[in-house]
């Protein structure tokens, strides 16, 4: 009681002035840094009204709907010179996300294979993964895109004199040219085929688990799997006799016709983001399994699981939770790195909205487009990856 | 009968046996590391080929046919490319590298004051390796001189207009000079910041808490070309009409301000990894916010998360890099330039102007990791679990 009336009589007390509360400083402190911030932005929104008034730049995002007036020169959609500034930018974002997904697939399969070979008992394997991740984590991505356009891409032999490779494709310094696939009727089958045998796959992996933890019986899941998600294509693609011809490149004097060409730009944007965040996957993977207790191998080998059984339902379960969290942030990484296509002339969001803000002066709008897209292609992907990590975490009774 | 004793204790040691001839040279060595098992000597098998078919082209197109001095783009191109070289020779083209190594270096900086940047480096280094070295005495005086001192003579010395030194304009900067003044200044500015925004983001006053996550937050979301671009374009927008601003300091504030962002959410780990019972002790002991802090909190905190400062500070010092694409002329950028200059253009010389700067930087990079590990063996009290 009497270490209260201390504490009751030390505020009231004179000689303690109330800026001694912790709360009420607090409060100061909040309210302080609260105006300086605001003054803060008002100071800037207001020189920059000033400024755009003075520069005669009418400000909003109505210049969204103008003639943009400029060619892309690869793009998934339909999209002309006389296409609008937002198409523009449109085309540029489905650029980004094309170029992210790929390279976040390749990157992660690169990184996992290095990840594991820096593990392996084969003294070679591994000092060459040990080589590759230290090559590759210590210089820029952009020195990585330069090398790959400049110093391979460029110098490769022109269009009359292409390298050919197998498969009817070529080589030269347009990128590659493979052979496309022309689909002819009922080929809408073959894709049905496809996603029936996904469809099928995850009830018989349900099923399968469902029986495996009521009666303790094994169905080979893998296996089925892999039988319904090629063979129902297949079987489609027999029934309506394989409604697809290739369309093989053909070697003009000049320039290669027919066939899909891969833009050298892609490639060397594609190519340098794989390998460079590859580096970083394998050092985690790497962490990831190292992470797994000894006791944990050993335990499971007790029980007399063969090393394939013990790492696919042992080891690789409780890494991944260790891996999901960095290797997100890693995934993040290379969408964010893909804005480098600006300094090779890939035309992604930021390459095209660098081209719009040369030519209208909206730089306040553009920039603002760029992070919000940015902040949601983050809050997106790290949203998917909570909510798989959530699934793997370990649960605790 | 006899009952023989049969008990038997050896009086000295058995000598010392050489271990198993299969356990030993280096027949042993390629069986236990390269074929321990069929699948392991398949793999060894492919990575020999893939040596094979890698390793003496490469040797030979970086040393044994590179060209090492010449005054032109003629000694690096073949007959065809209007060259002395046979046709179907390829070879890095160090003359190059050789004749704009000054380039690479300084940029554009003057011929006559090159001696200040040079002046400068050596001031650099002489500071920067005692402070590194942990058995060198006079810390704190060391680190005083780097971080206040020397950059204020740096400034004086690189910028000039005064003390009888003529003034150099920073778009005459350029090279490894950039690359490094970014780095330098983009360090020094973060780490204090970053510090603040961590204590800010683990503050008790929500109003601190919620402006910090929302920097944070926004500057990690978005890629550094574009917070570049906020730098170079928006920024003389932002002041008042008339408010001119350096290239140069615009792409320091963007780097300072992304770098800060992510030392931040490194620092906050740390914070976070301190038990609760040192911020109540450092209260019990009636420290103040800043006392508790600086003598309890953040020593700890700082040592704990050394490795993910380091990869921060090296992630930094790869994406000076970037400026490039503003338009200024860091390492990689001036190499990138002197690809079009019309005496040097040859199909060779991009590729090896590219091999020289990844070398550069990778020294730079690989030796800041080195560190790092170094100091984490030697911080290591034995506390970690």
């Amino acid at each position: 009681m009497a270490s209260q009336d201390i504490a009751g009589s030390g505020r009231e007390s004179p000689g303690v002035s109330f800026l001694y509360d912790p709360k009420i400083r607090g409060i100061l402190y909040q309210a302080v840094a609260f105006i300086a911030i605001i003054s803060l932005i008002y100071w800037i929104a207001n020189n920059t009204v000033t400024n755009l008034q003075r520069a005669n730049i009418a400000s909003g995002f109505g210049f969204l709907k103008g003639r943009a007036g400029f060619d892309i020169s690869q793009s998934l959609v339909q999209y002309t010179s006389d296409s609008t500034y937002g198409r523009a930018l449109y085309v540029g974002f489905l650029n980004t996300l094309y170029v992210a997904a790929i390279g976040v697939v390749t990157a992660s399969i690169v990184g996992f294979l290095v990840g594991i070979g820096r593990l392996s008992h084969n003294w070679l394997i591994r000092k060459i993964c040990l080589v590759y991740v230290e090559i590759f984590r210590n210089i820029p991505p952009l020195l990585v895109i330069f090398f790959w356009y400049f110093g391979v891409l460029s110098v490769l032999p022109q269009a009359r004199e292409s390298l050919s490779l197998p498969f009817g494709s070529y080589l030269n310094n347009r990128g590659i040219f493979l052979p496309s696939i022309i689909w002819g009727d009922n080929a809408g089958l073959i894709g049905i085929g496809f996603v029936v045998g996904l469809v099928l796959s995850f009830f018989v992996a349900r099923w399968a688990r469902k029986r495996q933890m009521a009666t303790g019986q094994i169905f080979p899941v893998y296996r089925t799997a892999a039988a319904l998600i090629l063979g129902l294509p297949l079987l489609a693609a027999i029934l309506t006799g394989f409604p697809a011809t290739l369309d093989y490149p053909k070697l003009g004097t000049f320039n290669l016709s027919g066939g899909m060409q891969v833009k050298p730009e892609f490639l060397a944007l594609y190519l340098a983001l794989s390998f460079y965040t590859a580096a970083f996957i394998a050092e985690i993977v790497r962490a990831g399994i190292l992470g797994v207790s000894k006791g944990q191998t050993e335990a499971s080998h007790a029980l007399g699981l063969r090393p394939g059984p013990t790492m696919r339902l042992v080891v690789i379960p409780q890494a991944l939770r260790i891996i999901i969290p960095p290797l997100t942030n890693q995934f993040l990484n290379l969408t964010k790195n893909s804005s480098l296509a600006i300094a090779i002339g890939y035309p992604d969001l930021v390459a095209v909205g660098g081209t719009i803000l040369n030519q209208t002066g909206q730089s306040v709008e553009v920039v603002a487009i760029w992070m919000a897209i940015y902040l949601s292609l983050s809050l997106v992907t790290s949203g998917f990856m909570n909510w798989f990590n959530a699934k793997m975490a370990l649960v605790e009774r | 009968m006899a009952n023989p004793d049969l008990s038997f204790v050896r009086a000295e040691m058995a000598g010392v046996q050489p271990p198993p001839r299969s356990e030993r040279g280096l027949g042993s060595w390629l069986r236990t590391n390269l074929f321990a098992t069929p699948v392991d000597a398949a793999l060894s098998a492919l990575a020999i080929l893939f040596l094979a078919w890698f390793l003496p082209p490469a040797i030979n197109w970086l040393f044994v046919n590179a060209v090492w001095t010449g005054p032109d783009r003629t000694v690096c191109s073949t007959v065809a490319q209007g060259g002395i070289q046979p046709d179907g020779w390829s070879g890095a083209c160090w003359a190059f590298v050789n004749a704009k190594f000054q380039q690479f270096l300084y940029g554009r900086y003057p011929f006559g004051e090159r001696w200040r940047v040079d002046l400068t480096a050596v001031l650099f280094v002489a500071l920067l390796v005692p402070l590194l070295i942990p058995r060198v005495p006079h810390k704190r005086l060391n680190a005083l001189l780097f971080f206040v001192a020397f950059p204020v003579v740096a400034f004086f010395l690189l910028v000039g207009g005064s003390f009888n030194l003529s003034f150099v304009e920073t778009p005459l900067w350029g090279g490894l000079l950039v690359t490094l003044v970014l780095s330098f200044v983009g360090i020094a500015v973060s780490l204090p910041l970053g510090i603040l925004l961590a204590l800010g983001r683990r503050s008790n006053l929500p109003v601190i808490r919620l402006l910090s996550i929302i920097f944070i937050e926004t500057i990690r979301g978005v890629p550094l070309v574009t917070v570049l671009f906020m730098a170079s374009v928006m920024l003389p927008l932002f002041l008042p009409p008339g408010v001119t601003f350096d290239k140069l300091l615009r792409a320091l504030i963007g780097v300072a301000l992304f770098e800060t962002a992510y030392l931040a959410e490194v620092i906050r780990g740390g914070l976070q990894a301190i038990p609760k019972g040192q911020f109540e002790g450092a209260d019990s002991l009636g420290l103040s916010y800043w006392q508790k802090m600086r003598l309890i909190i953040l020593p700890q905190a700082l040592k704990l998360v050394i490795p993910g400062i380091v990869n921060s500070f090296i992630s930094l010092f790869k994406d000076t890099s970037l400026v490039y694409i503003i338009g200024m002329f860091d390492l990689l950028g001036i190499v990138r330039q002197n690809f079009s200059d019309a005496t040097w253009a040859s199909p060779q010389t991009p590729a090896t102007g590219l091999i020289f700067a990844g070398f550069v930087f990778w020294i730079f990079c690989f030796s800041m990791s080195r560190y790092s590990i170094f100091m984490e063996n030697r911080l290591d009290t034995g506390h970690k679990r």
